[in-house]
């Protein structure tokens, strides 16, 4: 046998991969599901936050910003665990994907409060002054005015962050989340050959390869439109 | 210059607040003893003045004299430290105020024209009226068209102010504020931001909103225009108002040291 | 709330796991010893390639780094481990690790160089050669030191996600800081060891996070 030949049959063994491509493709739909919950519920969180610390009230900005850094600096996974192993012994028990919804979700509201803050204290003062100058109150000011301009300057970064978050669903496989991973690392016991994972390596490829490449084109959109 | 002759007659009605002003016979924005520090630096000390219906009042000084601060006050941009300032005979100092519904009662053009850059010169004069209004979309429209039209740029309604030149802009943002129908437009320095040749265009539309009976304080340095359509020159130095009258009187005869020495770098001095 | 205490905050336990959580920091410190020093110099060949100018560097350059952000650094990291041996190489999990996160960080890394380079206007390189410096010189000498400059916040946080990214080491049973917490989890049926660990990460890495906000905020005005 050549050596090209034991590659794909180790890699890219067609029976095995046919065996398993069911299972894979059901992974890939949990994948899906859970990226777009936790983009939706991310995003949403940020930028609530990011609005609310606006008003500047300190103990409240206290907390916002207490909480986007403790979910800056932790590892996901280590929360993942934590919360994991940790909430059934107190009596609060939840399934392994909602247990990677909430942490994954709660992480990418972090980092989305913190870049859409960077954006609203980067919108220029007169704008502010130019709104309130006309009647408009505060919180219409940061809706109608403030926000627009942040949130077109915060997509890219944004985009970025949320790619590199939906991507961490890969560490529910570790509680057992049934998704891409973990449906392939179990094929890949079962049948004792690595076609499994090459399958979900090209699973991911294709799901998150189009965003790669938005969250590229949208970066040199934005430099091109600074320069 | 282009000049707008079709100018449809989008006066202020009288008396919004129904029948007899309250401030009949009052001048329309009065400013009295006003007073703001910045941490320790005084930066108005005691400053009144009076600006009557329709008058236009320009306010002369150095950088630094404290004209932008006296501006920001009347529509409390900056929280005055003491002192009152009254619109049409009301007072709209003190914490009882709504200072939206003050602000929409002033306008402001600012230097660097602060037009909402995601929004296009319609919606730029619209958001206001139909969030501050609460105006229809089709009231708001013609409402905008006609400011548009007042400032000789109807035909920008759709631009995005990234598409117009800076004259354009200040235009717009001259559109925004009147189209709120105000009861007095402040101008800070509206042409130091522009080319020389776009500087005309601007002054003209002031020029029309005079005429229109408009009452209006600006700061500038725009001496040839002051002198020609201002009906009084204020001069500030040091956080006072140390001078004013007539623009020929002032220009050609000044009474304070401070004002002959700023008109004097002008070649506006006798 | 007694319980909540006991389960997440349970100072005897923490105390036992300590002297086994302070090996795991250490094997953490090991870890991002070798793959942050990696991952730099992978990432400013990558940035180098994709903004050469023969676009047969270029294209694939960017082709690859775009390949390894769209694979999650676990499946990268399961794939060297587990897959690999099937192909008769069989790989100690500290190289495993070294070897996927290379491939990851260098793209993550790359990006970021490669954003501090293109900010670097044509005028610097003209000047620069037009001294006599050569290609090499005006590249180390002019460009990197600006590029770096102008990136330095970049590269700071992506190094927080390398250190953090190494928390996936515990996966292939590199006994790091959140392995040796997770076992310790195991053996005593109790969150705390966890807690522990993630204090040890907050300690690590809380001050930098703060830092870069302060100073995202100082340019943002
Ligand atoms: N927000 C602020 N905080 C601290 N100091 C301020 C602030 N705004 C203005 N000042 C100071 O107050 C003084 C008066 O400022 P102001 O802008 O009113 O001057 P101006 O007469 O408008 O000058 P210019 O012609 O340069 O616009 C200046 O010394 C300025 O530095
Ligand atoms: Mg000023």
């Amino acid at each position: 046998m050549s050596n090209l030949d034991r590659f794909i049959e180790t890699f890219l063994n067609g029976a095995v991969l046919a065996k398993y491509t069911p299972a894979i493709l059901q992974g890939v739909w949990v994948t899906i599901e859970l990226s777009i919950l936790i983009v939706i519920a991310g995003t949403l969180l940020g930028t609530s936050l990011a609005c609310i610390r606006a008003y500047r009230l300190r103990p409240v900005s206290f907390l916002i910003v207490i909480y986007a850094d403790i979910f800056r600096a932790l590892p996901p996974l280590v929360l993942i665990l934590l919360a994991y192993f940790g909430l059934p012994n107190v009596g609060v028990t939840l399934s392994s994907s909602t247990v990677l919804f909430v942490i994954l979700g709660l992480t990418l509201g972090a980092f989305a409060e913190e870049i859409v803050w960077a954006g609203i204290t980067s919108t220029d003062k007169g704008q502010w002054e130019a709104a309130r100058s006309t009647g408009l109150g505060f919180t219409q000011t940061l809706i109608f005015v403030v926000l627009p301009q942040a949130v077109r300057m915060v997509i890219p970064p944004l985009t970025n962050r949320a790619i590199a978050i939906t991507k961490m669903t890969a560490l529910g496989t570790v509680i057992g989340v049934p998704d891409i991973l973990n449906q392939a690392t179990t094929a890949q016991s079962f049948s004792g050959n690595a076609s499994p994972l090459t399958l979900a390596a090209v699973a991911y490829v294709v799901l998150f390869l189009p965003f790669v490449i938005l969250s590229r084109w949208l970066e040199s959109r934005f430099a091109w439109k600074k320069g | 210059m282009s000049k707008t002759t079709t100018r449809p007659a989008v006066r202020k009605p009288e008396a919004e607040n129904g029948g007899a002003a309250p401030g009949a016979g009052r001048p329309t924005l009065e400013v009295i003893g006003l007073r703001k520090s910045f941490g320790t630096l005084e930066v108005l000390k005691n400053v009144s003045l009076a600006v009557e219906k329709s008058e236009m009042v320009f306010v002369l000084g150095r950088s630094g004299s404290g004209k932008s601060t006296m501006l920001r006050c009347c529509n409390r941009l900056e929280e005055p430290d003491a002192g009152e300032i009254l619109l049409e005979g009301q007072p709209i100092t003190g914490s009882g105020v709504n200072l939206d519904k003050v602000r929409r009662r002033i306008g402001m053009v600012f230097q660097g024209f602060n037009l909402y850059p995601h929004l296009d010169a319609r919606r730029n004069i619209t958001l206001a009226l139909r969030k501050v209004l609460k105006q229809s979309r089709d009231e708001a429209d013609t409402r905008a068209a006609a400011a548009l039209t007042r400032v000789g740029l109807a035909d920008k309604a759709g631009n995005y102010p990234s598409q117009l030149s800076g004259g354009q802009q200040q235009r717009v943002a001259i559109a925004r504020a009147i189209a709120l129908e105000p009861a007095v437009m402040l101008f800070d320095e509206p042409t130091s931001a522009l080319d020389p040749e776009l500087v005309g265009d601007v002054l003209g539309v002031m020029r029309e909103l005079k005429e229109d009976g408009m009452t209006m304080l600006v700061v500038s340095h725009e001496m040839a225009f002051a002198r020609e359509a201002a009906d009084r020159v204020v001069f500030m130095a040091d956080g006072h108002i140390v001078e004013q009258g007539p623009p020929e009187d002032l220009f050609t005869n000044p009474q304070h040291e401070s004002t002959r020495a700023f008109l004097s770098r002008y070649s506006y001095g006798p | 709330m007694d319980q909540l205490i006991q389960q997440f905050f349970n100072i005897d336990i923490m105390v036992q796991a300590l002297p086994t959580i302070l090996r795991g920091l250490g094997m953490t410190l090991l870890i991002c010893a070798v793959v942050i020093p990696l991952g730099l110099a992978g990432g400013l060949m990558a940035a180098l390639a994709s903004t050469a100018r023969s676009r047969w560097l270029r294209w694939p350059a960017v082709a690859l780094v775009d390949l390894f952000r769209a694979i999650p650094p676990l499946v990268l990291l399961i794939f060297v481990y587990a897959g690999l041996p099937f192909a008769g190489i069989r790989l100690s999990p500290f190289v495993a690790v070294a070897i996927a996160f290379l491939l990851n960080n260098s793209s993550y890394y790359g990006e970021v160089f490669r954003a501090g380079l293109i900010s670097i206007g044509k005028g610097q390189w003209e000047a620069a050669r037009s001294t006599g410096l050569t290609q090499r010189q005006t590249l180390t000498h002019v460009i990197l030191p600006q590029a770096t400059r102008n990136v330095l916040p970049d590269l700071i946080s992506n190094t927080v996600e390398v250190v953090k990214l190494t928390s996936l080491a515990s996966v292939v049973s590199l006994g790091e800081l959140l392995h040796a917490a997770d076992l310790a989890r195991s053996v005593t049926y109790n969150a705390s060891p966890l807690t522990l660990a993630a204090g040890v990460y907050l300690v690590l890495l809380w001050p930098v996070v703060r830092l870069l906000s302060r100073y995202q905020r100082r340019i943002a005005v």
